[in-house]
């Protein structure tokens, strides 16, 4: 039962600490990328969170940083300072997933994830169409990062110094007492109700903490990238999270972090195959659940059990 | 005003009647084997470029859509089930789902790389004839015929031949129909090769009016799902009934629905389904076990 044990909460310091380095030898592209790494993190932490731990199955994180991204997009553009644009869209995707989380409280599993995908793509219908409010298909441009940290080295230790911030929040929600809550609910539902938990609040709470953090992923996501339309927030990229969260290891800590990483690399690494890359990206997942279908930290996992090493990072009720 | 809407209704049937194909076989995988197949959508197309393909390539309209089955059937029935299915199964349900997704995107980019973004013109039949005031197009005729004797064909195997019902035995409780002496592994493969060959059907039919796209299996496979939950997830009657439904309702939506919008028919219908009746038309409401 050390699901968040020191040792996971160490290695994913030690990944942001090295992150936070690695500028010094990176071309600008790099840092993109390093930035881009962190703020998927953090979304997928959010989606680790009610998948992985609380055993919610959702398909409605990217409306949730889609959510947040346009949040932050339109209040900044209205001269509002970024760290209450920030606490705007936390606050918004907090509540928009407490009401994607109703649905929960009487479906489980593959119904929860088509009840999830239909409102990402209403969210994705919305932010097309009502050009009014969102720039519709043009989309929202110079969208401006904040003065203190307008330069990419400076905007990724932000980046950064946030996935610091959610890790560490993180790891302390999975060690108290409703961390314990969303993993009970995960393992044995009825049996959680009988020893006093409250079913109905805990999953409505996973799904508003997921929510959350993916709604914090948007808000550094929309300056990272400057300009925001529609698309980047369909039901791709909640897929893509679930790859992260999957690949990763689903419940584990550190699980995110690798998902993200390969999410981010791998189709870099194969860019040279051009027209085919994403194809071959496709595969290259397939051939890595086969592999390890608990991912990649449940693989390490096997394999350190089988060495006699010390196994169970995943939590086990 | 009336025969309008009644040719609304004819066109909406017809895309429906598709719709309840590949919703039947995506019924028939989640029943015997516990498969929620995300790649259905892409698995029509596949079997409409494999036709066109061979067309292109010389062969005669008949031995073209009989070499798309054997396609489908080997790539989507044999190859999907032996070498994704089997070794994922017992990990849950998770691990395969996303594994069906990347083989949608795999799907989806290997059929753009080969043929290209364009969209590609399926052979039909041409003509119609009038009924009243009304001209009812040959290829609608033949898309809801052929749908329906299909899913009529399957009904009748399925409740009336020994092997139908050996396979209803498996997809209710695979454990006491494997101790009553059903070959349940062969049933499970059947069923993947029935789906191979109703989401051949469904290509040959829908092609010819939406043409032969690579991105075509996500609306396909969205309508599909919707079409399946809106029957009822548990039954193949119920998925015939949402097809019907749910490509009518689009049809009529998207002539008196504002444009932007008509993509969110299924979606909502999706929704106020899993809400207020989860059990779905005609489905039996059973007890969840959380």
């Amino acid at each position: 039962m050390a699901h968040s044990s020191g040792r996971s909460l160490a290695a994913s310091l030690l990944l942001i600490a090295l992150a936070s380095v690695l500028p010094m030898v990176l071309q600008p592209y790099g840092i993109y990328l390093l930035s881009l790494w962190a703020v998927y993190t953090i979304a997928a932490i959010g989606l680790n969170l009610t998948l992985g731990f609380a055993g919610q199955m959702s398909l409605a994180h990217a409306a949730f940083v889609g959510i947040g991204a346009y949040c932050t997009a339109l209040l900044g553009a209205h001269g509002v300072p970024f760290p209450a644009t920030l606490l705007a869209a936390t606050l918004l995707a907090y509540g928009v997933g407490w009401c994607v989380g109703y649905p929960a409280l009487r479906v489980q599993g593959h119904y929860l994830a088509f009840v999830t995908l239909a409102f990402t793509t209403l969210v994705f219908l919305v932010l097309r169409n009502e050009a009014w409010l969102t720039g519709g298909i043009a989309g929202i441009s110079n969208i401006a990062r904040p003065r203190l940290f307008a330069t990419p080295t400076a905007y990724l230790r932000l980046c950064l110094a946030a996935l610091l911030a959610v890790s560490l929040a993180v790891w302390w929600l999975l060690r108290s007492p409703w961390g314990r809550a969303f993993i009970a609910l995960r393992e044995n539902p009825i049996r959680a109700m009988s020893l006093g938990v409250d079913v109905r609040r805990y999953t409505l709470l996973a799904f508003a903490i997921g929510a959350a953090l993916g709604g914090i992923a948007g808000a550094f996501y929309a300056p990272l990238v400057q300009y925001i339309e529609p698309s980047p927030f369909a039901l791709g990229f909640s897929i893509n999270l679930l790859m992260m969260v999957v690949i990763g290891g689903a419940g584990y800590f550190l699980g995110p972090f690798l998902g993200a990483l390969i999410a981010v690399l791998l189709p870099e690494w194969l860019r040279f195959l051009h027209d085919v890359y994403l194809a071959f990206y496709a595969l290259a997942v397939i051939l890595l659940l086969l592999v390890c279908p608990t991912g990649l930290l449940g693989l390490s996992e096997r394999l350190l059990a089988q060495r006699g090493g010390r196994p169970a990072e995943r939590a086990d009720a | 005003m009336l025969w309008d809407n009644i040719d609304l209704l004819i066109a909406g049937l017809a895309t429906g009647a598709t719709y309840a194909l590949v919703a039947t076989g995506f019924t028939l995988l989640w029943q015997t084997s516990a498969t929620v197949n995300f790649a259905q959508g892409d698995f029509v197309t596949l079997p409409a470029f494999a036709i066109i393909g061979l067309h292109a390539a010389g062969l005669p309209l008949p031995l073209a859509l009989l070499g798309g089955l054997v396609i489908a059937l080997i790539v989507l029935g044999a190859m999907f089930k032996l070498l994704l299915v089997d070794p994922m199964l017992s990990h849950g349900l998770l691990p395969l789902g996303i594994a069906a997704i990347a083989l949608g995107v795999a799907l989806q980019e290997g059929t753009k790389a080969v043929f290209g973004a364009e969209a590609f013109p399926f052979p039909s039949v041409a003509g119609g004839f009038d009924l009243g005031p009304l001209f009812v197009n040959w290829q609608d005729v033949l898309v809801l015929g052929a749908a329906l004797i299909a899913v009529a064909a399957l009904q009748m195997f399925l409740a009336r031949t020994r092997t139908g019902r050996c396979m209803q035995a498996t997809a209710q409780n695979p454990t006491v129909a494997l101790i009553l002496g059903i070959p349940v592994k062969r049933m499970v493969m059947l069923t993947f090769l029935l789906n191979a060959s109703l989401v051949t059907l469904a290509a040959v039919l829908i092609s010819p009016a939406i043409l032969v796209k690579f991105d075509n299996g996500g609306s396909i496979g969205l309508s599909a799902f919707c079409a399946a939950i809106i029957g009822g997830f548990n039954q193949v009657r119920g998925a015939i009934a949402g097809g019907l439904l749910l490509g009518v309702l689009e049809n009529f939506a998207a002539t008196y629905g504002p444009d932007q919008y008509r993509a969110a028919v299924p979606m909502l219908l999706l929704i106020g389904f899993v809400l207020f009746r989860p059990q779905g038309l005609l489905g039996r409401a059973t007890e969840r076990a959380v």
